[in-house]
């Protein structure tokens, strides 16, 4: 493995983490997509470590640790993925905010294709609620970001 | 995700990762678990006789019960061998502790801390202390994950306590309700009505208590009557539930062969 590897399965693993760490029930709708943040971040660091494949095998992780179908996050994770190693260089030399609205779309696409999959699949409608992790989630990325780049420069992951 | 939505092919794979994905389970059950030892080590010493008190109270008036129906069982068996039905009833129950993590929003399931080692099998009813509440769809090494009757993919035949009028409650995705369709509009139903488990499908043993109806709505022009019943299982609020090997399934040996079944009630 190369300079800092642990370093980023560790924040996957703490993503992983908090996305099943159990919330009051009030609190449950609005749980950003820690994982998801956490995959945007490094895709747009190390475009070349972290994309697509890496994308799709923390989707599968998320889809056995919450009992999904197998598969929806990791589709719509190794999407996501995908599109952030696209526009890595745009999306690096955003200002803050904009780069808050590039993340809200990102994470926007990650939501509906799981909505679209478990439609399918099944016939639970879907809460307005559903969105609101969304916009929680681009919120806190100007703070996932901050802590993210600080541990990589720190560990000297390159 | 084919594969894994028709079929149990993918079974063996998702046990193999969900070992890897244990670790981060168990952190973030820890909590929750630290919480419950905390309250426990600390509990005044006021409170723990009172619980006792009420506990051993509780336990006499089962007792009561029990000898009760001891003899009711025996009176039942006799009756059953006048008739010459192979009819069994005594089965064996294990508890299992629920793991504190929050599951895939839009399914209703638990994870429950005991798995293979324990000889659990796919399609196992899992009840709580009052009723019905799901059946096993995931075995794991360590772990195992239950949906819950009132997931909008489980469907579970019942019968109406009072006249044994036979029904299906099916899952709506909300936690407090089942519906019972296709009841004629005439079916004689009521708010209040005790369901219970009627056997039909092997699944879940006959007799167990599922739901209480809580409205009945006769529209005019559609063919049945819409029927919504209250599942009686505290399912969003149990911390311990009972897993059952009933010995039907163990005589016949639905066990084995359950594998190639899809994880739904039989009736659906």
């Amino acid at each position: 493995m190369k300079q800092g590897g642990l370093v980023i399965l560790a924040s996957f693993a703490v993503a992983l983490l908090l996305a099943v760490m159990p919330l009051p029930e009030w609190a449950r709708p609005f749980r950003p997509q820690w994982y998801t943040l956490v995959l945007i971040y490094w895709c747009i660091a190390l475009p070349e470590r972290v994309g697509v494949l890496g994308g799709w095998l923390l989707g599968l992780f998320v889809d056995v640790l919450t009992g999904a179908l197998l598969g929806q996050h990791a589709l719509a994770l190794a999407l996501v993925a995908f599109v952030t190693v696209t526009l890595h260089r745009r999306i690096r030399v955003m200002p803050r905010y904009q780069q808050m609205a590039a993340v809200a779309v990102l994470l926007l696409i990650e939501k509906l294709l799981s909505l679209w999959i478990v439609a399918i699949t099944s016939n639970n409608p879907a809460p307005w609620m559903y969105w609101s992790g969304t916009l929680v989630g681009a919120l806190l990325w100007p703070w996932v970001y901050i802590i993210l780049r600080d541990l990589r420069r720190r560990f000297r992951v390159g | 995700m084919i594969a894994d939505h028709n079929g149990s092919r993918l079974q063996r794979m998702r046990e193999a990762l969900s070992l890897v994905v244990l670790p981060i389970q168990a952190l973030a059950d820890l909590p929750t678990r630290l919480g419950g030892w905390v309250s426990e080590t600390f509990a005044s010493r006021n409170a723990l006789l009172e619980e006792n008190d009420r506990l051993r109270r509780g336990n006499l008036k089962l007792k009561a019960r029990l000898q009760q129906f001891d003899a009711l069982q025996a009176e039942n068996m006799r009756l059953r061998d006048l008739l010459d039905s192979s009819y069994k009833i005594g089965d064996r129950v294990l508890i299992a502790e629920l793991v504190g993590v929050d599951l895939d929003p839009f399914k209703q399931q638990i994870l429950i801390d005991k798995g293979r080692r324990s000889k659990l099998f796919r399609g196992q009813p899992v009840l709580d202390a009052d009723a019905v509440m799901g059946q096993v769809t995931q075995v794991n090494a360590v772990n195992s994950i239950v949906v819950l009757i009132t997931d909008s993919s489980h469907a579970l035949p019942v019968q109406v306590l009072r006249n044994g009028l036979r029904g299906i409650a099916v899952g709506t995705g909300i936690i407090d309700r089942l519906k019972i369709p296709h009841l004629p509009n005439n079916a004689d139903i009521r708010v209040g009505d005790r369901l219970v488990t009627s056997g039909l499908g092997g699944r879940f043993p006959p007799g167990y208590p599922v739901a209480e109806v809580v409205s009945v709505t006769h529209q005019p022009g559609e063919p049945f009557a819409e029927v919504v019943a209250r599942p009686l299982a505290h399912l969003d609020r149990v911390h311990e539930v009972l897993l059952v090997w009933s010995h039907d399934q163990n005589l016949t040996g639905v066990t084995s062969k359950e594998e190639a079944s899809p994880p739904l009630g039989a009736g659906s």
